[in-house]
């Protein structure tokens, strides 16, 4: 039986150990507009993608890997992407951190919960009326906004000419 | 290079497109012929009795309508009988959301207990005319002669989370205007909301 407890105990460490290898799911900050409205506006030579989506939303979780694929092929460049999920604030320990957990996303993932929507949507984009998915990629001297899921090809190729801008 | 440019340029259009099509509050809307969940055709035509109507595109599967389903029967119960019906739209196209076909339309109207009908956008050509890119996206139309003039585009009102904290019932006062003879003071607003699934633009 002692034999027993100290093999599970074991257990536990080393998958505490490898759990810990993964994202900490207690970095999913929970934010409202004016406190995420900073990460909207940096102004560096880093090339941010904003991706606002939510684990329910099925186009949303379409277009993750390729979205995660662009991030880890530019990984050694200035280019950054946060992940801004629109899920219900009483689901985060429920569904986002099992997800993000799960889909092994090393991005930085904030939960924005401001139900005022109206207030804060023509801030991020003027053009987007609402609708998730919604992709904002921005650098110092642009800003484009994206209703469209991506493919990996289409994001490559946008990320390609932004990073390689002068 | 060629290449790059071309999928860049249409993407661009494709969000131009996205936004300069469908209608502003001001312009008339056009009358459709959709099937209701009861199997019967609905059109403007058999609300003979109505000043205008309160057109809401929505669906079952996205949590964002589903948060509005309570509060549009509450509306079409205060507002139906002031000359406001509510229609609903499910423009989903049911390959792309399986939650959103007609069959399952018609458990969730019975289900929730719909007081309004609820018509599915088969050709998915109604909320292109109409401008709708989300669910729930609302249309408040008023009838002056034969026309229906579009004078309010939006959201239902400021807080999806929890009814009782709404603090601005947008299509609420809107209706409230229009019933008491002036013009919405807010005609347009936004919400967050699930894009609307395309057979053409997935």
């Amino acid at each position: 039986m002692k034999r027993l407890i100290s093999i599970l105990i074991t257990f536990l460490f080393v998958s505490q150990t490898l759990s810990s290898k993964v994202p900490d799911a207690k970095r999913i900050r929970v934010l409202n507009y004016d406190q995420l409205e900073p990460y909207l506006n940096f102004r560096n030579d880093t090339v941010y993608l904003v991706n606002f989506w939510a684990t329910w939303c099925a186009p949303c979780v379409a277009e993750l890997p390729a979205i995660k694929a662009v991030e880890k092929k530019y990984s050694d460049k200035k280019f950054k992407v946060l992940l801004v999920s629109l899920d219900m604030p009483g689901h985060l320990k429920s569904r986002l951190t099992p997800f993000v957990l799960s889909h092994k996303i090393t991005s930085d993932v904030f939960l924005l919960d401001d139900p005022n929507q109206n207030r804060w949507i023509d801030k991020v984009d003027k053009a987007w009326s609402g609708e998730i998915p919604f992709t904002l990629i921005y650098g110092k001297d642009f800003r484009d906004s994206y209703t469209q899921p991506f493919d990996f090809k289409t994001l490559d190729s946008i990320i390609n000419r932004k990073i390689k801008m002068p | 290079m060629k290449r790059i440019i071309s999928v860049v340029f249409i993407l661009v259009f494709a969000v131009v497109a996205a936004y300069s099509s469908g209608y502003n509050v001001g312009d008339k809307a056009s009358d459709f012929k959709l099937k209701n969940v009861d199997g019967k055709h609905i059109s403007f035509s058999n609300f003979s009795d109505a000043k205008g109507f309160v057109v809401v595109f929505t669906c079952n599967g996205c949590p964002y309508a589903q948060a509005y389903q309570d509060r549009l029967i509450e509306i079409d119960k205060k507002y139906k009988s002031k000359g406001y019906p509510v229609i609903a739209i499910n423009p989903n196209d049911p390959a792309l959301a399986p939650d959103d076909s007609y069959d399952k339309m018609v458990s969730v109207a019975k289900k929730e207990g719909f007081t309004f009908p609820y018509l599915i956008d088969e050709k998915q050509e109604v909320y292109k005319n109409y401008g709708a890119t989300r669910t729930p996206h609302v249309y408040v139309l008023q009838k002056k002669g034969n026309d229906f003039v579009v004078q309010y585009i939006g959201a239902i009102d400021d807080n999806h989370q929890d009814a009782a904290k709404v603090t601005s019932p947008f299509l609420a006062n809107a209706l409230d205007a229009l019933i008491a003879g002036s013009l919405p003071e807010t005609t347009t607003t936004k919400a967050i909301g699930c894009g609307i699934k395309d057979r053409n633009k997935k």
